[in-house]
């Protein structure tokens, strides 16, 4: 009996110690629903990223990461009760805060910013909360839709043969009717009026399965490029439809919502030539996924059903996403205690001050999979560039290098739409120059 | 035993014609009403307060308007969502643009806006009746959306579209954690299902229940048919619009006009179903059941697989909690085809008997 109580009261301090060298992430995902191949596939990439940091590494610097899986079916309300369930798990809370969809980040923002949990939407949500003065809490990182807009018309010139080339050349812009896919309309327009290009906007209505007028009207435009801006269902119906007019496939470019397996293999032949736009690249010969391959999956430990994922473009974009996650963490540990938890306040501190060069590049064994990054208080977005694939019919081929943004033309519409809410919401922004 | 009105002898026209003329029910209502606005607050946690009850009361008011319309009125309609769109987005609008009103009067303004609109969806309302108005108001919702997102006067020419609540303040007091909005909401929601269950019990609502048992011998009897059916309309986009408000301002926080798809609609018109038809209790039992019930589900199904140590894999409980609440749900409508309220009816005719059934 006695020998009982001294054990157990030996284990409770060990067990008190060892719940405090965990990181806990929650991982609010979709698994079922139309969108469910998109929110499978990204959080199963982030939890065989962080699988590895743990098997490998004993997590970040000997900080266990932990996670938990919450369904939102890709609704606010369901987002919102995730994260109010996941904020508070863990020795520290939430660590950061990947809501998986615009609507939701876009219900988190004054959320996170009051519990002080950073709210991380890479590639999609609010662009203007790039400008970190005003959201100090929301991080939209590595590139918007605005920098990814302008990306793309430095491709279409450089296909064209140089910028001045653009001049008179017509664009479609097909766009999903919703406040993503109207959310780059005010950069084309600029872009239109520098350029000297015409642009047309055509709105498809949600979800996009019948696109038999938007084309018609694209066959009496006769465009030199279409730009996709698709979500789901419409990618391979655009696709088809593109097909069935007899318009070029490789003179239509998406967006990376439009640019997964998921949305070429439907439209089958139709899809062959197809470009999109890309922040991650696909394939698994990287070493991170070879990484992943010997330490988890030979071990039968990993996340995905189906292997043959692995590598496709939502998977890495998990990964990505994991290595983002837990690099801000690192960054966090070296300045506010290394092996130790990180708080939601610490942890954006290491968004913040995120550096991912081209040495530490070759440490994650991602060069060429993803960009470097450099964050900061004013910026939150970091990198702003873009590589493009091409669909071969059977995989996608990586056809650029990285390509910049214009960030000359995308910073200040930035500013001034942040600028704005702040007025709205009575923010004062932060000065930058007073931060450390 | 002690639910028995035996000894209760009502002796003015006043008690005769009260809400609840048994005593126990005045007594549980007041005990609910004390634990919700103080223990509640007190004992509950932001998760409680800001991730299931507040958006329970805010569905109940939205179901509670739409009861108004089909469960008194007969009139079924598919526009709920819209109406809750147009209550939220010109609520951020008057308070925007006009900030001297206060967010109170801002609310009843953005109400009575979508009582506007709900007027001229209704209109069709005098021609059409069951499916056909259904497929009318149909057009409703995805007008109201269309003209949400296609005129940046809505969202102040926001480039995605999107509104974002201010800040509640009334008479200097800032209403900023989840136990303030639950308060707010829980008075809100309490004092309108007070004024709808009077209007109910009134001429208003004698004569919408009329028109819906039979609009031909109601319009005989000298009930105007266009006044009654447009006034239903209105009350129950009012309803929906202060609901939609509160969702956005007490809720959520930021929304998009996809916030209020036709998928809402239809959640809305499931709760009325599900909780009884023409019942104000109704609404909130069928909104308790389709908004809270899939997170119990769902806790449930992981707190399973915790306690027996199972790993299970996440799409298959996601997928089970879809499959159970199918089959809830159509298992209570074969029980009990009319709904929650009439099972709480039977419940309670059954207790005064109790324990001597005869």
């Amino acid at each position: 009996m006695k020998r009982i109580i001294l054990a157990s009261l030996l284990a409770v301090p060990a067990l008190a110690l060892a719940q405090a060298k965990e990181q806990f992430v929650p991982i609010n995902s979709y698994w079922v629903g139309p969108y469910a191949p998109g929110g499978s596939g990204i959080a199963g990439g982030m939890i065989d990223y962080f699988k590895l940091l743990n098997a490998r590494d004993g997590g970040i610097n000997g900080v266990k990461v932990t996670w938990e899986k919450c369904e939102t079916e890709y609704r606010n309300d369901r987002g919102v009760e995730c994260y109010e369930r996941s904020k508070k798990k863990g020795p520290t809370g939430a660590t950061l805060i990947h809501p998986l969809s615009t609507g939701i980040t876009y219900s988190l923002i004054d959320k996170g910013t009051a519990d002080k949990i950073p709210v991380v939407s890479v590639g999609y949500g609010r662009t203007d909360a790039a400008d970190g003065r005003v959201f100090p809490y929301v991080f939209p990182m590595i590139t918007t839709y605005w920098s990814q807009n302008t990306a793309k018309i430095k491709f279409i010139g450089m296909r064209e043969g140089g910028a001045d080339k653009l001049k008179g050349k017509k664009i479609v812009n097909l766009y999903h009717d919703s406040a993503y896919g109207k959310e780059t309309i005010p950069v084309l327009d600029a872009q239109a009026k520098i350029y000297g290009f015409q642009v047309t906007h055509i709105a498809v209505p949600h979800p996009g399965n019948e696109q038999q007028s938007q084309w018609l009207q694209i066959r009496q435009v006769r465009p030199d490029w279409v730009i996709l801006r698709g979500w789901g269902v419409m990618n391979p119906t655009a696709l088809k439809a593109a097909a069935k007019i007899g318009f070029p496939r490789d003179k239509i470019v998406g967006v990376w919502w439009s640019g997964a397996e998921e949305d070429v293999i439907p439209a089958g032949d139709a899809a062959k030539g197809y470009i999109a736009a890309g922040f991650n690249a696909p394939g698994s010969n990287f070493p991170v996924l070879k990484e992943i391959q010997k330490h988890v999956y030979a071990k039968g430990q990993g996340e995905m059903e189906d292997k043959s994922r692995l590598g496709s473009i939502y998977y890495n974009r998990g990964v990505l996403w994991g290595i983002l996650t837990t690099e801000a963490v690192r960054t966090a540990q070296a300045r506010y205690g290394k092996g130790q938890p990180m708080t939601g306040e610490q942890v954006r501190w290491g968004l913040e001050n995120l550096q991912i060069d081209e040495k530490k590049l070759k440490e994650l064994g991602a060069v060429g999979f993803m960009q470097p990054l450099k964050m900061s208080c004013a910026d939150h977005e970091g990198g702003g560039q873009v590589k493009f694939q091409q669909w071969d019919g059977k995989q996608w081929k990586v056809i650029t290098d990285w390509i910049a943004s214009d960030q000359r033309l995308v910073r200040p519409m930035i500013e001034a739409s942040a600028a704005q809410y702040a007025k709205e919401k009575g923010i004062t922004p932060r000065d930058c120059s007073k931060e450390n | 035993m002690l639910y028995r009105e035996a000894g209760q002898f009502k002796s003015s026209y006043a008690q005769d014609q009260q809400i609840f003329p048994i005593r126990q029910d005045r007594v549980a209502i007041w005990l609910l009403l004390g634990f919700a606005f103080v223990v509640v607050p007190l004992i509950g946690n932001q998760y409680w307060l800001g991730a299931m009850l507040t958006p329970f009361l805010i569905f109940a008011l939205a179901a509670l308007g739409l009861n108004i319309l089909t469960g008194y009125a007969g009139q079924l309609s598919l526009g709920t969502a819209a109406f809750m769109a147009v209550g939220a987005f010109m609520t951020y609008n008057f308070v925007l643009r006009l900030p001297w009103l206060g967010i109170i009067p801002s609310m009843i303004l953005g109400g009575l806006c979508a009582a506007a609109v709900g007027i001229v969806f209704g209109m069709p309302s005098l021609r059409i009746k069951g499916f056909y108005l259904a497929v009318a108001t149909l057009a409703c919702q995805f007008f109201v959306l269309w003209a949400l997102q296609r005129f940046g006067w809505f969202s102040n020419y926001s480039t995605s579209g999107v509104i974002t609540a201010q800040e509640i303040r009334i008479l200097g007091y800032v209403f900023d954690t989840p136990a303030k909005k639950y308060l707010l909401t829980l008075t809100v929601v309490v004092v309108m299902a007070l004024l709808a269950k009077n209007l109910m019990r009134s001429e208003i609502g004698r004569a919408f229940m009329a028109v819906r048992d039979m609009d031909v011998a109601a319009s005989v009897i000298g009930i105007p048919m266009m006044k009654t059916k447009l006034l239903a309309f209105a009350i129950s986009s009012f309803y929906c619009g202060v609901a939609g408000a509160l969702h956005a301002f007490c809720y959520l926080g930021t929304v998009e006009p996809e916030a209020y798809s036709l998928d809402l609609s239809f959640r809305i018109l499931f709760m009325v179903i599900i909780g009884g038809v023409g019942s104000i209790l109704g609404s909130f039992l069928g909104a308790a059941f389709i908004q809270l019930f899939p997170i119990v589900l769902n806790l449930a199904t992981s707190g399973v697989s915790h306690a027996f140590n199972v790993e299970i894999s996440h799409a298959v409980v996601s997928n089970l909690e879809f499959i159970f609440f199918g089959g809830l749900i159509i298992f209570f409508l074969i029980v009990e085809p009319l709904g929650f309220a009439r099972l709480w009816q039977i419940t309670k005719e059954k207790l005064r008997l109790w324990p001597f059934p005869h």
